[in-house]
């Protein structure tokens, strides 16, 4: 697999000694470009901390990580820049959107780009044009504020897809969404994944939507384990 | 790159503007008191020059007539005005007190001064409306700011004085207005007593034998004459001759008459450096207090407005921005405050100065000074603020 995000014997401990709790026991997890899969699991069985290490926000004890063709995490080894990492390779879509609330929708996912060095323009572009196939380009000089919950979880898929990420990373984005957008909004990823062949792992309790995904991974006590979900209506 | 400070100021501009009014309310008195301060030294300094003179001759081992109380023979000018190099030699009084006017009184330094024309040293040098006094008794020029209008009839004493001439910034080295009176009229003020008291006086050196004796009928007569003038002044203002330089004149008087004498550097010292030291202190310790208070303030505001973006700072770092431009942001924002005050403290400032009883003297090298230290105090105050961003974890923002 030379694209997607790919992991292997991925642990995680927090503390040391007596009081240590091992997070993570060996988690592994392939996701190919264009693919969405699901993370689901129960309360406290090590969601957030494979969220977190998947998304370079904290390090993984030990275990490898591949995003795309490069080596981020190996066996206490990483890569030196995880800021740049996370800007320029990993996209976020969260619970709640998240918008920046003093910038309008355009500069909310022009950001991003303009972070990475790209002209305000070229930025702005490329937002306007995610902006438009999430068709939420109407509301494009709205403030955050102005924006309905489900433009505005349109909007933030805009931001996570706008630096063209090999890997999406979508922590419950359909849990204050009624049924009807729940599903809205897992079209879209499907769209955008199949559209920039992006790996996007949706994280969720959300029982409307976990018929959705062709491949799911159940995570329990630190580790996970594969099977095949009903794909539906996504044929 | 798109400016993260400007467009949350644009955000929430009504609070920021609302806090930098606030703050520059506090910047305009930290400007005031600056102003108060200079305007003391610009009131000491005008004294000086207004009262034209190159030398200061006064009672020996005093420090002259507006720090301490100085008296010199009346008839010492004579001798001065004799000696090498001395242009011009004119007596003068000086008595801070309450002048009346109907029913209101106004403090005032009432000087006394030789009415030999003007271009006499101790005059007032310009007039804003009448003239100048002209005759030996009763008449007074006064400052503008005593509130006295040309004929006006003041009271000095027992004594009544036409206004006949209006002044412009004559006034003492605390600030009072001054009016000018006949340098007769205003040894008599001085010395003044009520009449009780001068028949008193009387009896008691009635009384005296050495004064009263029966052989000498004249003594007491005399004895009591001497009692009833005051051959006194404050001062010998002193203008010299071209080529003349006020040391060597200054020293020829010290050794001949057994004077003091000042020139202008150190009479500036003195009402400088001793007269308003202690006032000088004073504003000095307010100006730190209200520069600690500004500091307190805006970093108070500055932390309070980061710690409500705290979510947002996370996301920020989640996606990648730089703790440079998180932290250039903060500083951004405590700059733009401080600008904000220092504009709105430099107009309050600058509206309300005319309305302080004393004169207040906005300088631009004290506004400058004060941009400069309102941004030092926002850069500082916005350290706190910074320091709690820069410690946000970006794993704030992802759940769990």
């Amino acid at each position: 697999m030379t694209n997607g995000i790919h992991i292997e014997g991925l642990t995680k401990r927090y503390g040391e000694g007596d009081t240590a709790v091992d997070a993570l026991k060996g988690v592994d997890m392939k996701v190919a470009p264009g693919e969405v899969v699901g993370l689901i699991g129960p309360s406290g069985s090590g969601k957030s901390t494979l969220l977190k290490c998947l998304g370079a926000v904290i390090e993984p004890t030990a275990g490898r990580m591949t995003l795309g063709d490069r080596v981020i995490y190996d066996d206490g080894w990483k890569i030196r820049d995880l800021r740049e990492l996370r800007r320029d390779r990993i996209g976020f879509v969260f619970q709640a959107p998240y918008l920046i609330p003093f910038l309008d929708v355009t500069d909310n996912v022009a950001l991003l780009p303009m972070l990475a060095g790209v002209p305000n323009a070229e930025a702005r572009r490329r937002a306007l044009e995610l902006l438009k196939a999430l068709d939420v380009d109407h509301r494009a000089k709205a403030m955050p504020s102005q924006l309905s919950g489900g433009e505005q979880q349109r909007v933030a898929i805009a931001r996570g897809l706008v630096n063209r990420p090999p890997v999406i990373l979508a922590d419950e984005p359909t849990a204050p969404l009624d049924s009807e957008r729940a599903l809205a909004v897992i079209r879209i990823l499907n769209d955008m994944a199949r559209q920039f062949e992006t790996a996007i792992i949706v994280v969720t309790h959300d029982e409307k939507i976990i018929p959705t995904f062709r491949r799911i991974y159940h995570i329990r006590d630190g580790r996970t384990h594969e099977e095949a979900g009903e794909g539906r209506g996504f044929e | 790159m798109i400016s993260l400070a400007g467009r949350d100021i644009l955000h929430a501009w009504g609070k920021f503007v609302f806090t930098g009014i606030g703050l520059g309310l506090l910047i305009g008195v930290t400007l005031t008191m600056a102003g108060v301060y200079r305007g003391m030294v610009d009131d000491a300094k005008v004294l000086l020059d207004n009262s034209s003179a190159d030398l200061w001759v006064v009672q020996k081992d005093t420090l002259g007539p507006y720090a301490e109380s100085s008296s010199v023979y009346d008839d010492a000018w004579r001798g001065i005005r004799g000696m090498p190099g001395v242009a011009r030699a004119a007596n003068v009084t000086y008595l801070t007190m309450q002048v009346r006017l109907g029913a209101r009184d106004v403090r005032a330094m009432v000087t006394g001064i030789a009415v030999d024309g003007p271009g006499t040293p101790g005059w007032p040098p310009h007039l804003v409306a009448g003239r100048q006094i002209t005759r030996g008794h009763y008449e007074a020029v006064a400052d503008i700011t005593t509130g006295f209008k040309l004929d006006d009839s003041i009271r000095i004493r027992r004594n009544h004085y036409t206004v006949v001439g209006l002044t412009r910034r004559m006034v003492s080295s605390s600030g009072d207005p001054m009016v000018f009176i006949p340098l007769k009229d205003a040894q008599e003020a001085q010395f003044l007593k009520d009449n009780d008291a001068v028949r008193a006086q009387r009896r008691r050196t009635a009384a005296n034998p050495a004064f009263n004796r029966p052989g000498a009928p004249d003594l007491l007569d005399a004895v009591t004459a001497s009692q009833a003038t005051n051959p006194y002044v404050n001062t010998v203002l002193v203008q010299i001759k071209p080529g003349y330089r006020p040391q060597e004149v200054a020293e020829s008087i010290r050794r001949w008459k057994r004077l003091q004498v000042y020139d202008r550097v150190q009479m500036e010292e003195i009402l400088v450096g001793k007269l308003i030291a202690t006032s000088a202190r004073q504003i000095g310790m307010f100006l730190v207090i209200l520069a600690i208070v500004s500091a307190a303030i805006v970093a108070f505001i500055i932390y309070t407005l980061t710690l409500g973006k705290i979510r947002e700072i996370a996301v920020l770092k989640l996606i990648g921005t730089k703790n440079r431009t998180i932290a250039g942001m903060i500083l951004q924002q405590a700059l733009a405050l401080g600008a904000i005050g220092f504009v709105v403290g430099k107009i309050t400032a600058t509206l309300w100065a005319p309305i302080f009883p004393k004169y207040v003297l906005l300088i631009p090298r004290d506004s400058a000074s004060g941009f400069v230290a309102v941004m030092v105090i926002c850069v500082l105050a916005s350290l706190i603020a910074i320091r709690a961003a820069l410690k946000v974890d970006p794993a704030e923002a992802v759940g769990g």
